[in-house]
């Protein structure tokens, strides 16, 4: 391993962030061309934050969870309700009416996406606190059940008057700038990152790594186990309610337990425990998806028209690329690692012959 | 009661029909090297799990520096299939969890290694001193705990630098040479400030001249840190060079207990363990 030096490393790191402000700035002044482009990297940079949100729970605490499409749609209905315009709201709810409370209820976008987070780790609080202690496969098939019931609940007659039940919600407003998805995108999972470099996410690493020994080095397994879930929540319920924003109109249907699946499917196959993999992940799912509409049209090569090419075959297709991933890949992008130049540079140095440097003693060494 | 450090009486520990460890009664006092010694399968790792709180006796009680930690009697199904003595005498049920135990001031480590293996030599010995942050989560993150944040890595720096594992802060644990690696788990315990230190077979699968070294080793983190040890070993020369005291241990049961010289004269230990032990070799 040969390193670059911290400052190289860093004048990296401002390019690629300029880059790709730049590149948005690019798309956002020419939205009319690149309105779909952009839409699709919107919806990746929101799963990006679940799917660290996940990765934080599973890949780096050992917890199992398939609650995100019930905490999602938490967030999702709390940023719906609360930034609707008043002034829309009777004409949304025009069969049930809305319940009194909630009419006048209004919060600017940021504030409800902070509440979103709130009451998905709320949820998850409570959940979390009988379930925790019990062995962690639990885990899965009570938030898996609680993922179900929220939607029921979503849908219910009952609460009709707040969630406005199978009619779902519409004309929230979307995001007053592209760039906010991105922005709070970034900061959700600037956020994860630093919460996992501190001393409590070596605890989380402790756990996963072995509970017995974490337990005999002083750290309190249900506490801490309790705090990943909650703070996974938090995560899962604000990029949740990113989505309402991004979709524009929500219903029950939206975080079917298939949500739960993509966002899983993102964090295998961009590396169960890399922070860096669930973002590539993200990004390579959502756009592969859309990149495989190719195989939904009907395709005639010279007057033949090749069987299979029609409407769903892309799914498939899909399905046999990730079953391949899991299958022959199966730590999947990354593994553990996490994106850092290093890597990178030695990669090309290994794969581009840029090996014109004799290698120094030190590596030398370091071989034997 | 408390001119000892730990106390057991009457412990025992049965799964199902199985008494790993029956009636045990034994005491450390402060500065003390004391060694459990016997056949595998006699119940020494089974009594320090008990100790730490990894699991929670049939009967009996622990108590360290005078404070009851574990006290337990036969319940449920065990009220029937308890074969041990002492019944009905340990009314209270009190089982702290091993983390608590931690804090008080026992720290162990694992006869069959049990380090946080893809994590850095550094991380492993780090992870023991988060227990006594004081900063919250919102501030650790925000690393406004900072002074805090370094003090902690100053501190797991010189205990790496004292087993003479510095060199090696950056490696990931797993890929450590296992002597290593069992000085790691020393390290790794040490780090949560103990009065008491449990170790179990320390010298396993170590060769003779890490074998000797831990005995000096073992002495100098006695004096230096002023603690109480308490120890599983096979090695029979690390252990009568080494301990203050001895107990033997067959089927779960405490056969004799006595000074190196006394141990290695009695005939229960010869025919149960020594003996079989020297043709062995
Ligand atoms: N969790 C457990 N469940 C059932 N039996 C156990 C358990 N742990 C230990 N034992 C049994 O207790 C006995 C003592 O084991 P152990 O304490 O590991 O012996 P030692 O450390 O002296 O070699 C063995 O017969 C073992 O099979
Ligand atoms: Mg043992």
């Amino acid at each position: 391993m040969k390193k670059l030096d911290q400052k190289t490393k860093i004048i990296l790191s401002v390019a690629l962030v300029v880059v790709a402000i730049l590149g948005l700035s690019y798309l956002d002044a020419n939205r009319s061309d690149y309105s779909y482009a952009l839409s699709i990297l919107e919806r990746s940079a929101i799963y990006a934050v679940v799917a660290v949100a996940m990765n934080l729970l599973t890949g780096f605490t050992g917890l199992f969870s398939l609650g995100q499409a019930g905490f999602m749609a938490i967030g999702a209905y709390t940023v719906a309700i609360l930034t609707i315009p008043v002034e829309s709201r009777a004409a949304v709810y025009y069969i049930n009416g809305i319940a009194d409370g909630l009419a006048n209820a209004y919060l600017p976008l940021w504030a409800a996406l902070i509440l979103a987070g709130i009451f998905a780790a709320f949820m998850g609080l409570l959940i979390g606190y009988p379930v925790l202690r019990l062995k962690s496969d639990y885990l899965a098939i009570a938030t898996l059940g609680f993922s179900e019931i929220i939607r029921a609940f979503i849908a219910a007659p009952q609460l009709d008057r707040i969630t406005n039940g199978s009619y779902g919600l519409k004309s929230i407003p979307g995001f007053p700038s592209t760039f906010m998805v991105f922005g709070v995108s970034a900061l959700c999972i600037l956020l994860m990152v630093m919460i996992l470099r501190s001393s409590y996410g070596r605890a989380f690493k402790a756990i996963r790594e072995d509970e017995t020994a974490a337990e005999a080095m002083g750290i309190n397994l249900s506490k801490h186990k309790q705090m990943a879930f909650v703070i996974s929540c938090f995560f899962t319920g604000v990029s949740g309610g990113m989505l309402a924003v991004y979709m524009r109109s929500i219903d029950s249907k939206s975080f079917q337990i298939g949500l739960t699946f993509d966002i899983l499917l993102i964090v295998v196959l961009g590396g169960i425990g890399s922070v860096t993999g669930s973002v590539f992940g993200a990004f390579l799912m959502t756009a592969g998806r859309e990149w495989l509409r190719f195989f939904d049209n009907p395709l005639v090569v010279g007057g033949f028209s090749v069987p299979l090419f029609r409407s769903g075959f892309r799914m498939v297709i899909f399905s046999l690329i990730l079953m391949a991933v899991v299958l022959y890949y199966r730590k999947g992008l990354m593994g553990t690692r996490e994106f850092s130049w290093d890597g990178i540079y030695n990669f090309l140095r290994k794969h581009l012959y840029l090996r014109w440097r004799k290698p120094s003693g030190e590596e030398v060494k370091r071989d034997v | 009661m408390s001119d000892t450090v730990l106390n057991l009486t009457d412990v025992t520990m049965q799964f199902g029909g199985v008494i790993a460890v029956n009636n045990l009664s034994m005491e450390v006092r402060p500065g003390e090297i004391v060694a459990i010694i016997g056949p595998n399968g006699a119940g020494k790792t089974t009594a320090f799990n008990v100790i730490t709180g990894v699991y929670a006796p049939t009967n009996g009680e622990v108590s360290f520096h005078g404070e009851t930690i574990i006290s337990n009697h036969p319940q449920g199904k065990m009220t029937k299939l308890y074969a041990g003595e002492h019944l009905g005498k340990y009314d209270k049920v009190i089982q702290k969890t091993p983390d608590r135990i931690t804090k008080m001031g026992i720290a162990r480590t694992f006869q069959n290694i049990r380090l946080f293996k893809d994590l850095t030599v550094f991380e492993n010995v780090l992870i023991a001193k988060h227990m006594n942050m004081r900063a919250g989560l919102f501030s650790a993150t925000c690393m406004l705990n900072h002074n805090e944040e370094k003090e902690m890595r100053q501190q797991s720096m010189e205990l790496l630098e004292i087993l003479d594992l510095a060199d090696t802060k950056d490696e990931i644990s797993s890929s450590l040479p296992y002597g290593k690696q069992r000085r790691l788990e020393i390290a790794r315990a040490m780090a949560t400030n103990p009065s008491l230190l449990l170790l179990d077979e320390p010298a396993a699968g170590m060769n003779p001249q890490e074998t000797n070294d831990l005995t000096a080793f073992i002495h100098r983190l006695k004096e230096e840190f002023h603690l109480t040890v308490l120890m599983i070993e096979h090695h029979m020369n690390l252990v009568m060079e080494i301990s203050d005291r001895i107990y033997v241990l067959d089927f779960g049961k405490l056969i004799a207990t006595g000074t190196p010289g006394e141990i290695q004269n009695n005939q229960h230990v010869i025919d149960a363990y020594l003996g079989v032990d020297e043709d062995g070799h």
